[in-house]
């Protein structure tokens, strides 16, 4: 028997759904086996959601990234599966209740809002999708840093109030959730290099030159100088703390702008993804 | 053939008076800090008195526990439960050469099912200072053990503590009664992980060798600091707390240099000036190029600036902000006491079940020996008119005069294994027939002529 896309997403999205409430439960009772419960449920469906994908990749015969609703849904997978990995070497679970909603609400719109007849992709080789995916990587890498420095801020100011509520026992340390951002925004600074580098070469390929001034390659830039600022900043004696975090959160606002505006109105070259 | 008596009456039971669990112990709440450290036991003393009250005779099983809160002896008397408890407050005094009189109003008892709910409650920590504070349960487990290890334990104490065991896991358990119970050192340095997470990559410097500064070094040292410093006007105080918690001592004209050093630093000295001004933790932050600082004044009058609050990246918490967290814990925890009062009675009822439930058992059993000595006592003063059968008649009518007992017996120990409050009823019994050695009658007594 095979199942369709549409039901390996319905079922990612159960799954996504059960773990989503295993981590608030871990959040707000702080049970630690629901937190093991819902990192399980949580790589179940990273696997449920990858054979998804592989479907829709095996009717587009490419990466799915070609409508808005592939590409938010290869985000989803990526911001997943990018959280599980930054769970996995911090040891921190309290943040899975604040990304579990974003993974949900891209599926969502994907499962929901998306045409069922995905357009057929022109084959562009692996360099190509390598390009495609290793981008979607780092936005979900900036999102989850926009996640941990959003937390970072409450917390912060929690803490600084000095009337702390429940709340504050229930949220990573300080030290804790920058580092967290720190390693994601790592992750994507990697991750849009790598795909600024396959882009060239792509580039050079299929067009025989580098489009250095599509909007898509200028805002890629703009973003690789905000995240190394930040990085920079989240180091420097005037800057570390609340402070780089805000500069984290503004420096998202600039990659929000390259994956929605810049996508779908500005570029040329680059169309959803 | 007659139907047999099921066959829990057949066994072998102690005889004498049920046996009934009591304790004898004082608190946080009845006697001062001098007298509770006066009738503290160490684990040894514990055991050894343990030893003299069971070698005394004085009681049949017996628990010590002891904490800095508490001295609480859980006895099961052997005979008399007030005789046993005097006996026990005798000891009490010998051992710790005090005056009866000085424990007057401290000393508190608990008999039956007081004495079970006291201890249950005790390992639940809902009879602690600190509601719901976990330590003691372990406290619990250890004095049983202790005492189980060297013999002064039976099967009702030991039914007794593994249950209490029980209640305290379960109560923590299902229960938020024992979550991040607080006090003010530990509620700071629970904040300090809020900021720092673990603190093992930190440094922290107690500044002042007083109570709160000595906790809170502890509490620092405790929750794994990577490095202490501990600083005093009086040198050799600091030098004493240092070697004390593992730390080491500053000189206090070396504070600036330290404040720039630090992740964490806890005031606790006293005097009405700031010990730390806005402007010295203004430079110390410039100088540690603006890493988060977790300022603590324990202090009363207080010993930091308040103005140093608005410095960039410094947390500074004094006791007022950190008390009124031990309050709002205090309070969020007291919601769960109905749900950890819930879990006691249950247990209570359970363990007053079980105890009523084998000493009934062991009532009939002692009732059924009673019956049958009567029976001999019967037969042996009518003699002369049984020897007038043949041996073959008489052994029949000794025989119809057991299984008459058998039959007398059968339905009220179907009874007994089917309704509790009949178990519960059924030592009565002890009383009308006069079992246990007493009002017990010569030959010929009251069945004779």
């Amino acid at each position: 028997m095979v199942i369709s896309f549409t039901e390996l997403g319905y079922m990612t999205g159960g799954l996504y759904a059960a773990s989503l409430g295993f981590y608030l439960r871990k959040l707000f009772a702080g049970s630690a086996w629901a937190g093991r419960v819902a990192t399980a449920l949580l790589a179940a469906g990273l696997t449920t959601h990858y054979f998804a994908l592989l479907e829709r990749s095996y009717a587009l015969h490419a990466v799915p990234y070609e409508d808005l609703y592939g590409s938010m849904s290869l985000l989803a997978w990526f911001l997943a599966f990018t959280y599980l990995g930054l769970e996995l070497l911090h040891r921190e679970r309290a943040m899975g209740a604040f990304v579990l909603p974003l993974v949900l609400l891209l599926l969502g719109l994907e499962l929901v809002v998306a045409p069922q007849a995905a357009p057929k992709a022109p084959a562009r080789g692996s360099i190509f999708a390598l390009h495609v995916t290793s981008n979607i990587l780092a936005y979900s890498a900036f999102t989850l840093s926009f996640v941990y420095s959003a937390v970072y801020l409450v917390q912060d100011r929690l803490l600084r109030a000095r009337r702390p509520g429940a709340m504050v026992w229930r949220l990573p340390a300080l030290e804790d959730l920058e580092r967290m951002a720190r390693s994601a925004v790592w992750v994507g600074l990697g991750s849009l290099l790598a795909g600024i580098v396959f882009g060239i070469v792509v580039g050079q390929r299929l067009t025989g030159q580098i489009s250095s001034l599509d909007p898509k390659v200028v805002t890629s830039f703009l973003i690789l100088a905000f995240y190394t600022v930040y990085l920079w900043s989240a180091r420097s004696a005037a800057w570390r703390g609340a402070r780089a975090s805000l500069l984290c959160i503004a420096s998202y606002f600039a990659v929000v702008f390259s994956y929605t505006v810049v996508n779908l109105y500005l570029s040329k070259f680059h169309r959803f993804y | 053939m007659p139907r047999r008596v099921p066959v829990l009456l057949v066994g072998s039971f102690r005889r004498g008076a049920p046996m009934s669990v009591f304790l004898l112990g004082l608190n946080h709440r009845t006697a001062g800090v001098a007298l509770r450290e006066r009738l503290h036991f160490s684990p040894q003393e514990g055991l050894r008195a343990a030893e003299s009250l069971r070698r005394d005779g004085v009681v049949a099983e017996v628990v010590v526990l002891s904490t800095c809160n508490r001295s609480e002896v859980y006895a099961v008397a052997g005979e008399a439960a007030e005789q046993a408890e005097d006996g026990v407050e005798r000891h009490l005094c010998t051992f710790h050469e005090v005056e009866a009189a000085q424990l007057n109003g401290c000393l508190y008892r608990r008999r039956g099912r007081d004495a079970v709910e006291h201890l249950y409650r005790v390992a639940a920590g809902l009879d602690s200072m600190l509601l719901g504070e976990a330590e003691i349960l372990g406290q619990v487990r250890e004095s049983y053990l202790a005492a189980q290890r060297e013999g002064h334990t039976g099967p009702i104490l030991n039914r007794l503590f593994q249950a209490s065991l029980e209640v305290g896991k379960r109560v923590r358990a299902e229960t938020r009664l024992g979550a991040q119970a607080m006090s003010v050192p530990s509620a700071a340095m629970k904040l300090a992980e809020q900021i720092f997470g673990e603190l093992k990559d930190n440094s922290a410097a107690v500044f002042g060798t007083g109570a709160m500064g000595a906790k809170a070094a502890r509490q620092l040292r405790a929750r794994g600091i990577g490095r202490l410093w501990v600083a005093n006007r009086t040198p050799e105080r600091a030098r004493e707390l240092a070697a004390q918690t593992g730390a080491q001592w500053a000189a206090w004209e070396k504070s600036p240099e330290l404040l720039a050093q630090v992740d964490i630093v806890v005031t606790s000295v006293a005097g009405d000036d700031w010990t730390l001004t806005r402007e010295a933790l203004a430079a110390a932050m410039h100088a540690r190029g603006n890493r988060r600082m977790f300022l603590i004044d324990l202090g009363v009058p207080r010993n930091i600036d308040p103005a140093a609050a608005d410095l960039y990246n410094v947390f500074l918490y004094g006791v007022d902000d950190l008390q009124d967290m031990v309050e709002q814990n205090r309070h969020a925890r007291e919601g769960e006491v109905p749900r950890a009062e819930a879990i006691v009675r249950e247990h209570v009822e359970k363990f007053t079940a079980w105890q009523s439930g084998s000493n009934a058992i062991s009532t009939l059993a002692e009732l059924r020996n009673e019956l049958r000595l009567r029976r001999e006592l019967f037969t042996d003063a009518r003699r002369e008119e049984l020897e007038r059968f043949s041996p073959e008649q008489r052994e029949r009518i000794l025989g119809m005069m057991d299984e008459l007992i058998e039959h007398l017996l059968r339905e009220p120990a179907e009874r007994l294994m089917k309704d509790r409050e009949v178990r519960e009823r059924a030592v009565f019994l002890r009383e009308l027939y006069g079992l246990g050695g007493a009002n017990r009658p010569g030959p010929g007594g009251r069945g004779g002529k």
